[in-house]
């Protein structure tokens, strides 16, 4: 397995709800080198402040898309470069 | 085959035209059109809200659109989704499709519907008379329609 490197950049999005609790639809953030999958981003994510906490207080039903695709909360972040986070989906 | 993803309305009879100019290889051409509702939960509402992902909707559906296509003999296809503000009696979404014979223009209009409800990251957010917002929950009833596809 390769070690990985400290302090990668990535790129996280957050809609609807999601975005509405924590204030932003965007940010450019250093992952820890510990975050190996959508889970463990979650509970990073989470001690970011009380309005992530808020966000993804039930995280359980935040559905998540690594470059633009649907993922599972076990799915390995590796070499993503953009992480969103949203309520399932509402449209058509 | 083709996506679009816009704020501004559609003319059904408009796109149907584009689709079978000059052809004479289609029969039979199925559409689907969302409607905003007046009322939702019981209560009127004034106004509702799409928000999506720019990029991932188009692919996602996109991707529908091409698992459509290997399921049934389809001649064209069409999808539009519109965002932004919309008012009760507005139009949301269009699905067109063409095909030599009814069914699978039937068949691949509604599994475009059903997967489109369950992959295509739009949100819906209404807004009350009084001002106060509420996004909408995802159905369960969505999620199961997919069954149908899985056989």
């Amino acid at each position: 397995m390769i070690q990985s490197q400290t302090g990668r950049p990535i790129r996280l999005l957050y809609f609807a709800w999601v975005r509405e609790k924590i204030g932003r639809g965007e940010e450019q953030v250093e992952l820890p080198p510990h975050i190996e999958t959508i889970a463990d981003l979650i509970d990073w994510v989470k001690t970011r402040g009380p309005e992530y906490a808020a966000a993804f207080e039930r995280s359980d039903v935040i559905r998540a898309a690594i470059d633009q695709r649907h993922v599972r909360h076990t799915a390995r972040i590796d070499e993503a470069r953009e992480i969103a986070f949203f309520p399932p989906v509402t449209g058509g | 085959m083709a996506v679009r993803v816009q704020r501004e309305d559609f003319d059904i009879g408009a796109e149907i035209r584009r689709l079978t100019a000059d052809r004479t290889d289609i029969g039979a051409v199925v559409t689907f059109t969302g409607i905003v509702r007046g009322e939702a939960r019981g209560q009127p509402i004034s106004s509702m809200m799409l928000e999506h992902y720019p990029g991932m909707t188009e692919q996602e559906l996109a991707r529908v659109e091409d698992e459509a296509r290997k399921r049934w003999p389809l001649q064209a296809s069409l999808i539009i989704h519109r965002i932004g503000d919309l008012k009760p009696g507005d139009n949301i979404v269009l699905v067109i499709t063409a095909s030599a014979h009814r069914h699978a223009a039937f068949e691949a209009a509604a599994f475009l519907m059903d997967y489109l409800k369950t992959r295509a990251p739009f949100w819906k957010k209404e807004t009350g008379p009084d001002g106060t917002g509420h996004w909408v929950d995802a159905r369960e009833s969505d999620e199961a329609a997919l069954e149908r596809w899985r056989s």
